[in-house]
């Protein structure tokens, strides 16, 4: 598969890694060059070197978009540090490019629920968070109260 | 009408200003600390603090009673989620949106966010409007409608100068609502005379802008 994923951060960089370990295509979209290097480490060489594709730009810019080559995608994951950037790209995705699988990381755990129900596929981690926090806390029976 | 108004940095804390003077009831959210504090100082009660993509600031805000969302931001994805939820789970009626980066304009009409302006571009239509060598001038573009109206500078070797309006080789679906002539204006009916050097104003579907262009433009040249 093409995996193309938006926000090389902790999560994004670490899916990216993964996927290709497990041989899939994958393309990483940042608008910090920077990035770049979390994608390098535990790597023998650098992330091309491994297979990997880098593209400096935002996911709100058509070129960019283009050519980290969103138009053979078959996934596409929205994981930069802003909800709003990630909902509407995710959207853009969704809507524009038909991309079969599109999924969004939402920390909002209200406008991820909202959006699921609009059919967008939501991942909320806050959500998760606070379900393993308070099966920590108050032991696993009190996840559903929470 | 209550209107509800998310970002208060010039243009929005204007707009609030603006619409109170005229009787609407207005809200204003502003998500920066320290500006909501600047704009409390005037408009009071009419400005809240928060983020206006979160649902429960917007909420608290009354957008279940709202007529109107306007979202003026100083980013594109946050105005084009706050239409989006205001429409679409909200429901409200009419929804405004701002756009900061002309280039995002495409994103807004993808999720029909409408309508959606730039200033950027206002300020593009009025260079176009102020520089002749354009040619054709849009004065008036109503997308939903399926409706536009152009000025047009007939040139000395067009094919309708010296021609009556009736004359004139224009597609269906194009009339020429008024015509400008030595600072004045006039409604033309169709033996009134069209002159080298007039501002013809056309009404017309959109789409057929080139073969209108071709009876005013010097040797009826395609612009």
């Amino acid at each position: 598969m093409f995996v193309l994923i938006v926000g090389a951060g902790r999560v994004g960089s670490t899916i990216a890694k993964r996927a290709l370990n497990d041989g899939h295509e994958v393309s990483v979209l940042d608008e910090d060059p920077l990035s770049h290097e979390r994608l390098d480490v535990d790597l023998d060489g650098s992330w091309e070197d491994a297979g990997g594709q880098f593209t400096v730009g935002t996911a709100l810019e058509m070129e960019a978009l283009l050519e980290a080559g969103i138009e053979r995608a078959d996934v596409f994951i929205a994981s930069t540090d802003g909800d709003n950037t990630n909902l509407v790209i995710s959207q853009i995705a969704q809507k524009r490019f038909a991309v079969d699988r599109v999924v969004a990381r939402v920390l909002d755990p209200a406008r991820a629920s909202w959006y699921a129900e609009q059919g967008l596929n939501t991942v909320c981690p806050t959500k998760t968070a606070i379900e393993l926090l308070t099966a920590a806390v108050f032991g696993p029976d009190q996840e559903a109260a929470a | 009408m209550y209107v509800l108004v998310a970002g208060a940095g010039k243009v929005g804390w204007n707009l609030a200003r603006e619409l109170i003077a005229k009787g609407h009831e207005v809200t204003l959210v502003e998500h920066n600390r320290r500006r909501y504090l600047i704009v409390e100082q005037e408009l009071e009660h009419a400005v809240q603090y928060g983020d206006a993509t979160e649902l429960w600031i917007l909420e608290r805000a009354g957008i279940q009673r709202a007529d109107m969302v306007i979202a003026v931001t100083g980013d594109d994805e946050d105005n084009m989620l706050i239409c989006q939820v205001a429409k679409e789970k909200y429901l409200v009626d009419r929804i405004i949106a701002r756009v900061n980066n002309p280039r995002n304009l495409q994103h807004f009409k993808l999720l029909d966010i409408l309508p959606a302006v730039s200033a950027t571009d206002l300020i593009l239509r009025l260079i176009e409007h102020e520089v002749p060598k354009y040619g054709l001038v849009h004065l008036l573009d109503l997308e939903e409608e399926q409706l536009e109206i152009i000025e047009m500078e007939v040139a000395d070797d067009a094919p309708a100068a010296g021609r009556k309006v009736i004359d004139i080789d224009l597609p269906d679906g194009s009339l020429i609502i008024s015509v400008l002539r030595e600072g004045g204006g006039m409604v033309p009916k169709g033996d009134t005379v069209i002159e080298a050097g007039d501002e013809v104003l056309l009404v017309l579907d959109p789409g057929v802008e080139a073969d209108i262009t071709a009876q005013f433009s010097p040797n009826g040249q395609v612009q």
